[in-house]
């Protein structure tokens, strides 16, 4: 059975992808900064599911390391998700050079890094998955999302692009771009119910889209007609709104 | 975030903010805090038991650590479901020592609630089949304990409502089946003396409940049927059932799509309800091989079904009466027909003795009423609360939202050991829940 390696998985949605995947019987390695806390998680999968689940460390600021780190994985995933990203407070990041900085370091520098490698082991094999979890905040710059938008935008562009230059070696690269997500990212703001989706219906569309090999898909599908719109309105005019 | 949140019963009502955690480390941050909290799993109290300031819901907290499927001994989070336990322990052959009604409820809930089950005679209370749990108090020291380490804190943790901090790991023993179906038998009995006549003659079957028709009068009070079950064998089972006995069979649930109006709850459509229920079983008695969840669960197979008493809510008035006050039983029962307050789905048990603290079972009978919100209905309560005072009854915690500290003093006699063992673990009334306050548990 195929094996997927999940970036971020301490983050909501990596947990519930990995859980996802684990019950259609793929194997699980699970990476993240601190794998201590992922114990649990280990234990889950491996009872509930039946299937092998490792535990790897791996940090996304740390570029030097992300080659030794794709080298250690003695079973080779055969789908690499990458889902970890950082989100502070936009006013705080546009005052604070650090916080802006790690951000774009987390959800762009830190994603190609070890993107490529994979990106590169996939190409050697002609065979293999990469998928990204993007935003729709990357679809259009706007100021409530300066940083983090611009960080996303720049790793859909990444994304297109790893998709173009992988597909004749038969490599498949998804984009995931959700809107709201119920997460602890987001929990002390107050979502729009409608078009906020649980980590678990996140998880549904990945692997849905993942099996038709789709390219680019929206969390919820509504949202790419909501951001067809805003990607459709006039600078001038969008530049006086609030959004 | 502020929040609306109420339990099953959909009253009391309650802005509070609830918070969640995935980790062990989160939930430090949580505590430390300075806000009152309680915990609060799946929601299935009835009442206020999980109700305060901050919420904290143990929902995400849901992993499984251990299961050893040679010795039958199970450890997991506290958030998870009795229904995702069973999902992982059924087709290998193990199932529940103890479960209520429901399996939508958590562990933790099982053990704050300390859950007993048709089988209370047989098998005791949740904690009685627990190895050890982990307690998180408000001070974030995390402490094992068992019926043998940390005791004080064990017996005020099962059935202590939460009191103690938030309870995050149990480990416990799972009973040994051969399939997953029950051999089940219904009789019918036309009054409450018949039931107690059947009780004993079915008294060495493992689990036993009864439905009454709490709005029959006269010679018929006590109507019922008697539904009696045992861990079906792999010799019970037809062909069919033996390619896979030990399946979970899942049918899709029904929801209850919206709120009944009010009046559409009268003396005429339960009278009417209870008359159908009773008489889908034509015959005297029916023996049937059935899956272990409509036998269980027969509620659960329909989503939302507190929507029935209507916007306002209900509340569940459960208690038990000693053997020998069968007269408080008469007395109760006679009461709900005068008043006409009758509710579906009766429910009647046996319990059998249990060396608790705080938890509800001890030996006797108990009943399980539900009664919509509606005007006078508090006080017709207090009236039957007289009635079990006078027969030395008890109500229940968990399915409470209106009893009175006079209650539950009367009803627990280890009240008072209890509440010292809270204030020696819980010293700043921290954990606290609208329950606790209003008992007087957590006042100062």
């Amino acid at each position: 059975m195929e094996t997927i390696l999940i970036l971020g998985a301490t983050s909501d949605i990596g947990i519930a992808i990995a859980k996802k995947f684990a019950a259609q019987n793929y194997h699980i390695q699970l990476a993240a900064r601190s794998t201590a806390q992922l114990e649990p998680v280990k234990s889950d999968i491996e009872i509930r599911y039946k299937v092998n689940c490792t535990l790897h460390a791996f940090d996304a600021l740390k570029y030097s390391e992300h080659k030794a780190f794709f080298e250690s994985l003695t079973h080779k995933p055969g789908i690499t998700i990458s889902i970890f990203g950082t989100m502070h407070e936009e006013e705080d990041a546009f005052n604070d050079w650090a916080l802006a900085e790690q951000m774009i370091n987390t959800n762009y520098t830190g994603a190609v890094s070890i993107l490529n490698i994979a990106a590169k082991f996939y190409i050697s094999q002609q065979k293999g998955t990469i998928i990204g979890i993007s935003s729709v905040a990357g679809d259009r710059g706007r100021a409530s999302k300066l940083i983090y938008g611009s960080s996303k935008a720049a790793f859909t562009a990444y994304l297109a692009g790893l998709r173009n230059k992988c597909y004749k070696y038969n490599v498949q690269v998804m984009t995931v771009k959700p809107g709201f997500v119920y997460t602890r990212m987001t929990q002390d703001r107050a979502l729009p119910k409608m078009l906020t989706s649980t980590p678990a219906e996140v998880s549904e569309i990945v692997f849905k889209g993942y099996t038709a090999k789709k390219n680019v898909i929206y969390v919820k599908w509504f949202w790419q007609y909501i951001m067809l719109i805003i990607k459709n309105i006039p600078e001038f005019q969008f530049k006086k709104m609030k959004l | 975030m502020q929040k609306k949140v109420s339990n099953w019963g959909r009253f009391p009502v309650i802005e509070c903010e609830e918070e969640s955690f995935v980790f062990a480390e989160q939930l430090k941050l949580l505590i430390k805090n300075d806000k009152p909290f309680i915990a609060r799993g799946n929601g299935r109290c009835y009442g206020d038991s999980s109700l305060s300031a901050t919420v904290i819901s143990t929902l995400k907290f849901d992993n499984i650590l251990s299961f050893d499927t040679q010795s039958g001994i199970f450890e997991c989070q506290s958030g998870i479901t009795l229904e995702q336990v069973l999902d992982v322990i059924v087709p290998q052959g193990w199932f529940l020592y103890v479960t209520p009604g429901t399996k939508l409820i958590t562990i933790g809930g099982a053990v704050a609630s300390n859950v007993h089950g048709k089988n209370h005679k047989t098998d005791g209370c949740f904690s009685d089949h627990i190895i050890n749990l982990d307690v998180n108090l408000a001070s974030n020291e995390v402490i094992t304990c068992s019926s043998s380490e940390h005791t004080d804190l064990f017996d005020a943790t099962c059935g202590g409502m939460g009191l103690t901090g938030i309870i995050t790991r149990v480990k416990f023993r799972l009973k040994k089946i051969e399939t997953s179906f029950i051999k089940q038998i219904q009789v019918k009995a036309e009054n409450l003396n018949e039931l107690f006549v059947l009780f004993e003659k079915y008294k060495n079957y493992t689990y036993a409940v009864v439905w009454i028709d709490c709005l029959k009068k006269g010679k018929h009070s006590g109507r019922g049927i008697l539904t009696i079950g045992e861990h079906a064998g792999i010799n019970d089972l037809n062909d069919e059932q033996r390619k896979a006995p030990l399946q979970l069979l899942k049918k899709k649930k029904l929801n209850f799509p919206f709120d009944l109006p009010v009046w559409a709850l009268n003396n005429y459509t339960v009278k009417a309800f209870n008359f159908l229920f009773y008489l889908k079983n034509y015959k005297k008695e029916i023996n049937s091989i059935v899956p272990y969840d409509p036998f269980f669960y027969q509620l659960d197979a329909i989503l939302n079904w507190n929507r029935i008493y209507g916007k306002k809510g209900f509340v569940q008035y459960q208690f038990v009466l000693p053997l020998d006050a069968k007269q408080g039983l008469v007395e109760i029962l006679n009461r709900i027909s005068e008043k006409g307050m009758g509710s579906f789905l009766t429910v009647l048990k046996v319990l059998g003795k249990q060396e608790s603290l705080v938890s509800f079972p001890k030996e006797g009978y108990t009943l399980a009423l539900d009664f919509p919100i509606q005007n006078g209905l508090f006080d017709f309560l207090d009236e039957l609360d007289e009635v079990l005072i006078k027969y030395g009854g008890r109500l229940y915690m968990t399915k409470d939202a209106r009893m009175k500290p006079g209650m539950l003093a009367a009803g627990y006699p280890g009240l008072q050991k209890f509440k010292a063992i809270i204030k020696k673990y819980n010293p700043d009334n921290k954990i606290r829940s609208i329950q606790s306050d209003r008992l007087f548990l957590t006042t100062k």
